[in-house]
């Protein structure tokens, strides 16, 4: 199937090849990092994880995501989503290879990564982590590769795939989770010592994943004649809603917890991140202008996508404003937020502020940009082999 | 090497067993002495047999007990950092010196394995209000608390960070991959990251020839001078306080010893216990 | 087979890439090195051929004793003297300089060992 990524129009080849320049960008970059380095970041020994942590934290919500499609299609019988399922497992696989690929750049020493492997330590949730993420890939991989192959023959799937299918469903839940655990199980980092963290991340990632899968079918809707249902549209739209408004009362919760037991250590954070922390005389409060984002976005987003008349627009060009909003509103907090922030106060009470370096920009952006190639090759195969049924 | 494989596939039948539920087989597994031992050991090493028993004081469940029944703790006595307020950079320099920690100009690079800190900093759940002037304008000496219940030893996905059988929270350079979990898991900031060739914040002809640097890309912090405890001696910290007593290196497992004495005749804090680390360093203010 | 010229051609192109070290230096694997022993000492840990193939294997095992199993005694016996597990402070106090003793064989066949990176050579 893959000979269908090697046709397409001027369009189609113009994207990729901007998408491998900025790759390319990228690759230096990080030989530059290689070499010198994690100096190159703008992280120090107070705040020793910054933007490659944080996009995986996010990215790995946005894999997540997919089941919201993934549940409804197999388990339910949704047949509604017939076409806009593969999207999700797509999109699945390519954000857990940008997940994969910014743990490497984040390692200090990548070439000993397999001692993960070697000298596997159960107690650590890394180890975890390394299982569910590598499962998670694997299974999407086999479904969305396995499925898509019968589609095209005109049969009906093999038995034996549902098996993965199902199993993929749990896989979904636990890596969010197991993600989750790398930060609420460490003592002494108030913010991230919070049972609700697995939680408000699924629900961040329920909300994420879904609002970038109808961005992206609305573009797909134009540029590649491949249209997912409007009845799919407004029941990924429902589930967004719902999610997205169960995220942010997750974190009102976390800010009542904060403020209303008033426990210094557990509002901190939530004070640096929103408006700012006085320390000796000087205000900390860089993140602020993101966090507020993270707010104005959420409520331009759930309005567009709540009231009849934006979303239900001719050309759905408000929908897509609307679920383009959720995405980087919730990037913002968690992609943004959450990992830079459980950061200050240090555990020594002092302030160190987190500037990512321009080397280290360039390598999350090439990341990404590998990611959007990765998906781009994928849905290409993906639409060419639906246009070919239907031919 | 053979050692390897078969300590992968004790692993990975330990994991499997932990995937069946059994986390208490596994901790056992996992903590027990490996019968395998290459061949060039056997040559050359004349005998270590004894004191691997497990040592009878364990904290709770969980934690892993020094197999000699050792635990290495320290004093701080803060008074005789008052009385000598020069003491303290005395001590970080030894520190620093013995081991070849780099000194890097940029804050973003530091590297530090111990140093003098505020008062409300080292000691965040003691208040502040109305303290005597002059434990709030003396700073007080950190550095790795030595946990028995460590979270960094936790956190470590490739064993790099361990407790020894002395007790002591030690970090094998060669394996670390530099993924930094351990930094976020430990509540006291007590580690520090090679970010750069520490080479290029150390003066190459002052070096301790005895013991080596680091390279970039691994987490390093205080080692309570485990290469000189190992062979009987004091920790580098302490020698360089003399007599004056400032800070008591000694076995806490062991009633008769001088830092047990210390520490029944005196008041004494640890930080942060609240969050069940037990710290293996005790300060008198 | 399609194209079997190409194909062809093209192995032969692959193999004379490969084994264009071995043309380059006329099938001559350049002298062999030779290593500068230590003058007042005999013994080694083990003798010598097995140092050779094994001493590798050797300090990994000393590395993990020495820091896993916080074995630090001295107990490497060599002739009626007893040495700690230490590359720095057993080995190089008799194998007094890198540059004529690990380098020569290490450049030979082309190993950079990562120890030095980290551990200190003796000063020459």
């Amino acid at each position: 199937m893959f000979e269908k990524a090697l046709k397409g129009n001027n369009y189609y080849w113009v994207w990729l090849a901007f998408l491998g320049a900025l790759m390319s960008i990228a690759a230096f970059c990080y030989v530059r990092q290689f070499n010198y380095g994690l100096g190159l970041t703008g992280m120090s020994r107070d705040v020793s994880w910054g933007l490659y942590i944080s996009q995986f934290t996010f990215l790995v919500g946005v894999a997540a995501g997919g089941v919201m499609l993934v549940l409804p299609y197999y388990v339910h019988n949704y047949k509604v989503f017939g076409r806009i399922t593969i999207l999700g497992e797509f999109l699945a696989i390519s954000a857990l290879l940008m997940c994969l690929t910014f743990i490497v750049a984040d390692l200090g020493q990548p070439l000993r990564m397999l001692n993960v492997i070697f000298y596997a330590q159960p107690r650590s949730m890394l180890f975890y982590d390394m299982i569910v993420l590598n499962g998670y890939l694997f299974l999407n991989i086999l479904c969305g590769w396995v499925i898509l192959t019968a589609e095209r023959n005109g049969e009906h799937p093999p038995k034996w795939i549902y098996f993965f299918v199902y199993l993929s469903i749990p896989f979904a839940v636990s890596i969010h989770t197991v993600t989750a655990m790398l930060y609420c199980g460490l003592p002494g980092r108030h913010f991230w010592l919070s049972a609700i963290v697995a939680p408000r991340f699924l629900a961040s990632a329920f909300a994420a994943g879904p609002a970038l899968i109808v961005v992206i079918a609305l573009i797909l809707r134009r540029v590649a004649n491949y249209d997912v249902g409007k009845e799919a549209l407004n029941k990924m739209v429902t589930i967004i809603i719902y999610a997205a408004i169960i995220n942010v009362f997750f974190v009102g919760l976390e800010f009542f917890v904060g403020y209303y037991s008033d426990i210094p250590g557990h509002k901190h954070t939530l004070q640096y991140l929103f408006f700012g922390l006085e320390h000796h005389g000087h205000m900390y409060n860089n993140l602020v202008p993101y966090m507020w984002g993270f707010v104005v976005l959420f409520i331009i987003g759930i309005t567009l996508l709540s009231v009849p008349y934006t979303r239900n627009n001719k050309n759905d060009i408000w929908l897509g404003i609307g679920c383009a909003s959720i995405f980087i509103s919730f990037w913002l907090d968690k992609g943004v937020g959450f990992v830079l922030g459980g950061f200050v106060p240090t555990p020594l009470e002092e302030i160190v502020e987190y500037y990512p370096n321009v080397n280290e920009i360039f390598i999350t952006i090439g990341v990404w940009a590998m990611g959007a190639f990765i998906l781009t090759v994928l849905y290409k195969i993906a639409i060419d082999v639906e246009h070919e049924i239907e031919a | 090497m053979d050692k390897k494989r078969r300590d992968f596939l004790k692993i990975a039948g330990a994991s499997t067993l932990a995937g069946l539920g059994g986390t208490a087989v596994v901790d056992r597994l996992v903590s027990g002495t490996s019968p395998v031992q290459s061949k060039a050991t056997k040559e050359v090493d004349s005998g270590h047999g004894g004191g691997h028993e497990a040592a009878a004081q364990g904290h709770a469940a969980g934690v892993e007990v020094a197999k000699s029944g050792n635990r290495f703790g320290m004093i701080v006595d803060l008074r005789k950092f008052k009385e000598n307020p020069a003491l303290g950079d005395i001590v970080v320099e030894a520190c620093h010196g013995t081991h070849n920690v780099p000194d890097f100009s940029e804050k973003k690079d530091e590297i530090k394995w111990t140093w003098l800190t505020g008062y409300g900093g080292a000691f965040t759940e003691h208040s502040r209000l109305y303290k005597d002037q002059l434990t709030l304008d003396n700073d007080v000496l950190v550095m790795c608390n030595h946990c028995d219940n460590p979270p960094c030893v936790r956190a470590c996905p490739t064993k790099a960070t361990f407790k020894n059988k002395d007790g002591i929270v030690a970090m094998d350079y060669h394996r670390c991959i530099g993924c930094r979990f351990c930094m976020a898991a430990c509540p006291y900031g007590m580690r520090s990251f090679n970010w750069r060739d520490p080479r290029a914040g150390l003066d190459m002809n002052k070096l301790n020839n005895e013991f080596p640097t680091r390279m970039r890309g691994v987490v390093e912090k205080c080692n309570f001078c485990a290469e000189r405890v190992g062979l009987g001696k004091q920790p580098a910290c302490v020698e360089a306080c003399g007599d004056s007593k400032a800070l008591i290196f000694g076995n806490l497992n062991d009633p008769e010893s001088e830092i047990r004495k210390v520490l029944k005749a005196n008041y004494t804090v640890q930080r942060k216990p609240s969050l069940g680390t037990h710290p293996s360093v005790f300060y008198i203010v | 087979m399609y194209d079997s010229g190409k194909i062809i051609a093209g192995l032969i192109i692959f193999v004379l890439f490969v084994t264009f070290p071995i043309w380059y230096n006329h099938g001559d694997a350049g002298a062999v090195p030779k290593v500068e022993l230590p003058k007042d000492t005999k013994e080694c840990v083990l003798p010598a051929d097995q140092m050779r193939a094994e001493h590798m294997q050797l300090l990994n095992v000393w590395r993990d004793e020495v820091l896993r199993t916080a074995d630090r005694s001295f107990n490497v016996k060599i002739g009626d003297k007893k040495y700690q597990m230490s590359l720095m402070n057993t080995c190089m106090q008799c194998h007094t300089s890198k540059k004529k003793f690990c380098d020569q064989c290490h450049d030979y066949t082309s190993v950079s060992p990562y120890c030095w990176d980290c551990h200190l050579a003796p000063v020459e």
